[in-house]
């Protein structure tokens, strides 16, 4: 058996999966990235590879992603998140055509053709009003930690109005909905329909057509998968449990094994 | 003696000026606005007329501005701040032709005609990048109070590279670069050159034109006046009131309220 992996060094969290030859993932490791990424990635594949029962040498190819893959020496090459993500999605939904990936510092969005290929994307990095900050940030004006995201939000029955221009600024927004006596859980909903809104105008820009498939921590919340059904007004895919966190670096994993099919193992 | 205020509910202070009859300030407060800002406005208010040991029937008239001039209840009108910054700069250095006024979440450029009218603005209203809220970023990744900021961003020599625009991920890179080991007089010189660089940004969507006058909170920062001092090529005005200078502008319209009703009576039964 051959054992392939990928790594995610994504801007708050980092990922490792480790695949077999028949794509089925063997074991998977996530660490919170910090800022020695080098150490992260390290961290994160030796974990997986713990959690495998396997050593390093026995993964034949290692394929890393994320915003700090460059900053790695874990591996035998490197991809961008578009094609990491690309890869990875239509490995679960053979079907997609858009995918939107939300992570905690970055939003992307592509349109890949049918045979997996990316045909155009869109990044938003610069501004956190686009990215899970928003969402962190507002929660923390609350005095709610990023983990209770989730729970706080479902028990919301309306959302509020936050205009979601700038993270900072929402930070006056929610004194004031605080302030007049609305829930802090309303407040959440209604910064989960901001950051909706700003996915659907990233989504158009690469114009956008279903199957729609969506990644990235963000996604774990239920309530951010039920507003972006709504206003896409179309089912959505989305991979089960905390795998949607994952799906990055599965492609990378995938796309190591193809590697070594093509190459033959390399010689340890 | 009668006496005017100006009350400027800022998005993180609240500044209260009251003048006298010939525009002297005898009261002046700060206090932080947080979550009431009605309250915030009063409070101001309350403890001017304590620092100008004033009762509050001996002022006519009250004048809100700021971002929450509208809490200001028990003002008698309100006038933007971007006409009460440059009424205030002008009070202080009657030559001011351009202010750069940075707040807690906002920066504004404003150009001056030479009889005082304003010609032009510009702020930043959809971003907080560039504003004093950058400042406070990095005080909170460092660790190291707002008012030492600048003094240890004076130590710099060698500034980094801030390349993120966002105020939000400005703390990161900060840290990141606490990380690879640079200094920190280096990092907080580089945060002030990229505030320096939004801001004559800024400026030159009005068009700079001297003397330039700083205003607004940050104006007490050094390393900033530093900064912008070499972008511009000059010595920009900064006075000892600059954190009061929306207030100030706004006791000044209060006062011409106060003369404007008095017209009438001197006339002497003309009317």
């Amino acid at each position: 058996m051959t054992l392939a992996a990928g790594i995610d060094v994504g801007s708050t969290y980092t990922k490792a999966v480790v695949v077999d030859d028949d794509l089925a993932i063997v074991a998977r490791a996530m660490a919170p990235t910090g800022f020695k990424l080098a150490q992260a990635a390290e961290g994160a594949l030796a974990a997986a590879c713990t959690e495998a029962g396997v050593a390093r040498e026995d993964l034949a190819y290692v394929v890393a992603t994320g915003f700090g893959r460059h900053q790695t020496m874990v591996c035998d090459a490197r991809v961008t998140d578009i094609t990491a993500a690309a890869r990875g999605t239509t490995h679960l939904f053979p079907g997609t055509r858009t995918v939107l990936d939300v992570g905690g510092q970055t939003m992307k969005a592509s349109r890949l053709d049918g045979a997996a290929h990316v045909r155009s994307f869109r990044l938003n990095d610069k501004c956190a009003a686009g990215t899970g900050a928003f969402l962190e940030k507002t929660a923390r004006y609350m005095g709610y930690g990023t983990t209770e995201i989730g729970a706080l939000v479902e028990t919301s029955k309306e959302a509020a109005a936050i205009s979601g221009v700038c993270a900072v600024f929402a930070e006056s927004e929610v004194i004031n909905h605080l302030s007049e006596g609305v829930a802090p859980a309303d407040i959440m909903h209604g910064a989960i329909v901001s950051l909706v809104g700003r996915s659907v105008q990233l989504m158009k820009r690469v114009r956008m057509e279903p199957e729609f498939t969506l990644i990235g921590g963000i996604l774990r919340f239920s309530r951010m998968v039920d507003v972006i059904r709504d206003q896409l007004q179309t089912d959505v895919n989305v991979p089960p449990g905390d795998l949607v966190q994952f799906v990055s670096a599965l492609g990378s994993a995938i796309l190591a094994q193809r590697r070594v099919a093509k190459l033959g193992a390399p010689a340890t | 003696m009668a006496y005017a205020a100006g009350v400027d509910v800022g998005s993180t202070q609240t500044k209260a000026v009251i003048v006298d009859e010939r525009l002297r300030i005898v009261g002046r407060a700060l206090t932080d606005t947080g979550a009431n800002v009605m309250r915030a406005a009063e409070n101001a208010f309350q403890e001017a007329l304590r620092d100008g040991d004033l009762r509050e029937e001996e002022v006519e008239y009250v004048v809100g501005t700021g971002y929450g001039r509208y809490k200001v209840t028990f003002g008698n009108t309100q006038v933007t701040e971007i006409s009460c910054h440059g009424r205030g700069a002008v009070h202080m250095f009657p030559n001011t032709r351009t202010v750069i006024d940075m707040g807690g979440q906002d920066t504004k450029a404003i150009r001056i005609a030479p009889n005082g009218e304003i010609l032009d603005f510009c702020m930043n209203d959809k971003c907080a990048a560039g504003t004093g809220r950058f400042l406070g970023a990095a005080s909170s990744a460092l660790d190291i109070p707002l008012p030492e900021l600048g003094p240890t961003a004076l130590r710099g020599e060698r500034p980094v590279k801030i390349s993120t625009t966002c105020t939000v991920f400005a703390e990161s890179e900060v840290l990141s670069w606490l990380g690879k080991g640079k200094r920190i007089e280096d990092i907080l010189l580089g945060v002030h050159e990229s505030i320096g660089t939004r801001s004559v940004g800024l400026l030159r969507r009005v068009g700079v034109e001297e003397e330039i006058t700083f205003t607004g909170g940050v104006a007490r920062n050094l390393a900033m006046v530093d900064t912008l001092n070499r972008r511009l090529d000059t010595h920009v005005n900064v006075s000892e009131e600059s954190h009061f200078m929306g207030a100030l502008g706004a006791a000044l319209f209060a006062f011409d309220h106060i003369v404007a009703s008095r017209a009438p009576a001197r006339a002497g039964g003309a009317a």
